[in-house]
């Protein structure tokens, strides 16, 4: 697997340890690029997005240019973020894949809201919260692209009848807000679980973290995945 | 196209009062009414708006009927329908009807288009496109219950009949009204013209259109433009001239509720984010889960 992560002194360069631990990385160069790509085109799509959404939010159309250009360009900045988030979902989606533990994670989501992590089932690489943001996204996207080729008046709009023009617009508008939603979740939990921004900055996490909130990750990297007892977990 | 104006009752995307100072007009504004048992298709209003609004469509090609151009497009802002239709006594009716914006009391045009200002309604009735704010999204096609908005090709901006709004302003008629030779078109408040409509009604009842009546249909509140037809009860007839036009639930569900809930939800799932850190804090890593950390890497057998 391409994305599978590897301690820090399994070779490659890897930013100056700030402790005295080694980091281990959790993504390389490639990805966060990759996921700063994306991510960049998602605020400028959704900023230009939300200037034709509502008279009060009009003002960021100023943001890339005014009306015209906003309508010019929002199209082309969703295309990007669709075709960046092609290349990122490839390479996580094998570890987003809903296992019997993330429902139990899920109905303790008063312990993950409190921070009581010590009583939740070990995660993996990534945990249900995580996997779901995936899936949310995966969906909106799709949604938005086939709605966002319904109304994009330059060129494709011509080919559908109105009331299928009508209907996207409602969905296109639904899936965006879903999405910035998500979004927002997601840019939060990086906030909130705090050595996870480094994870896509520097790309390296402390052992640490990914003890605490990754353990059978942890373990999976530390060359124990065929353990029995972890996998018995 | 427009002129500055205070009589503005209603302006797209802005959600405040738009400058209405003044008194509205008497008579429930203008209308212009089309009376299509009088017209003779002989295409002079066509004319007419070209040469008023200076516009010249590009040169078409015949397919074998009157109807020419074959759409209205953002040149072409009236149209002559020609409609050949066989009734149930085997005659065949030629039914004409100018096309073009109903300018409605409830303007679906309007209340999709996401650019502060680029639709506005004035007190006397006229719905009108000011082409410099408008960003070319075409959402106003998309909200329209009568297709009649383009979009043109050369500045990706919307245009459609303006019922000669710089005339109104001024005391004029609109330029088709001047050039109807059957008095076909008329113009004046809208009372004047229902009024109108009624006697034309009364006289095609006498004459065997039991059917005849006015166009000017309620569910958007009523049209600027309205039409006296044969065949009230089958508008359809006309053209594909709309039975109950509306604006489309979908279209008000984008542009009605879904708008504030939407910026509701993304502002409070940010502040549930922002109250959760200020109440629950931070999820840090400390330095006994380095410790642990670092002792199940020396010694997994114990890291449980």
């Amino acid at each position: 697997m391409s994305a599978t992560p590897q301690s820090a002194d399994a070779g490659g360069p890897h930013p100056p340890a700030t402790h005295s631990q080694d980091l281990i990385v959790r993504y390389n160069a490639s990805e966060r690029t990759n996921h700063w790509l994306g991510a960049i085109c998602f605020v400028l799509a959704a900023l230009s997005g939300l200037a034709l959404f509502h008279p009060s939010l009009f003002f960021l159309s100023n943001l890339i240019g005014g009306g015209p250009w906003t309508r010019i360009l929002h199209p082309y900045l969703g295309l990007a973020m669709c075709l960046s988030f092609v290349f990122l979902a490839s390479r996580v989606a094998r570890d987003n894949r809903m296992q019997p533990k993330d429902w139990q994670w899920l109905r303790q989501y008063r312990d993950v809201i409190e921070n009581r992590e010590e009583r939740l089932p070990e995660v993996g690489r990534y945990n249900a919260g995580q996997k779901l943001v995936f899936y949310a996204v995966v969906g909106c996207l799709t949604l938005l692209l086939l709605t966002g080729i319904i109304i994009w008046r330059v060129y494709t709009t011509g080919y559908f009848p109105v009331g299928v023009v009508r209907l996207g617009s409602v969905l296109h508008a639904i899936a965006a807000l879903i999405l910035i939603c998500t979004i927002i979740v997601h840019v939060y939990a990086a906030i909130w679980v705090k050595g996870s921004v480094d994870a896509m900055t520097l790309g390296t996490v402390t052992p640490g973290w990914a003890w605490k909130h990754h353990r059978a990750w942890f373990r999976e990297i530390m060359g124990h995945a065929t353990n029995p007892r972890s996998r018995a977990d | 196209m427009a002129l500055q104006s205070l009589d503005i009752v209603r302006r797209s995307a802005t959600t405040t009062r738009s400058p209405d100072i003044r008194q509205p007009p008497a008579g429930g504004g203008v209308a212009k009414l089309i009376d299509t048992t009088k017209c003779i298709g002989c295409k002079a209003c066509q004319v007419a708006c070209m040469e008023w609004n200076d516009l010249r469509d590009e040169i078409g090609t015949n397919i074998g009927q009157y109807q020419n151009p074959h759409d209205l497009s953002a040149s072409s802002w009236t149209l002559m329908r020609f409609a050949e239709v066989e009734n149930p006594k085997g005659d065949l009716e030629w039914l004409i009807r100018k096309d073009g914006c109903m300018h409605c009391s409830d303007p679906g045009c309007l209340k999709a288009c996401p650019s502060p200002g680029a639709i506005v309604q004035y007190a006397n009735g006229i719905v009108d496109f000011h082409e410099e704010n408008c960003i070319g999204c075409g959402y106003c096609v998309t909200g329209c219950p009568f297709d009649i908005p383009r979009i043109s090709k050369k500045d990706h901006k919307a245009y459609k009949c303006t019922l000669c709004s710089d005339r109104v302003a001024v005391g004029l008629e609109p330029a088709c009204i001047k050039s109807c030779p059957t008095g076909a078109l008329v113009f004046g408040t809208k009372e004047d013209m229902q009024q109108h409509a009624a006697e034309r009604v009364e006289d095609l009842k006498s004459r065997g259109f039991e059917h005849a009546g006015l166009y000017d249909p309620a569910g958007v509140q009523g049209t600027h433009v309205m039409y006296v037809l044969h065949h009230a009860d089958q508008p359809q007839l006309y053209s594909g001239l709309a039975r109950d036009p509306k604006i489309s639930p979908t279209v008000r569900l984008w542009k009605g509720v879904a708008k504030p809930l939407g910026v509701a939800l993304m502002a409070l799932t940010a502040l549930a984010g922002f109250f959760h850190y200020i109440r629950v804090g931070p999820d840090e890593t400390d330095a006994a889960d380095e410790a642990a950390a670092q002792a199940a890497r020396r010694n997994p057998e114990k890291a449980t």
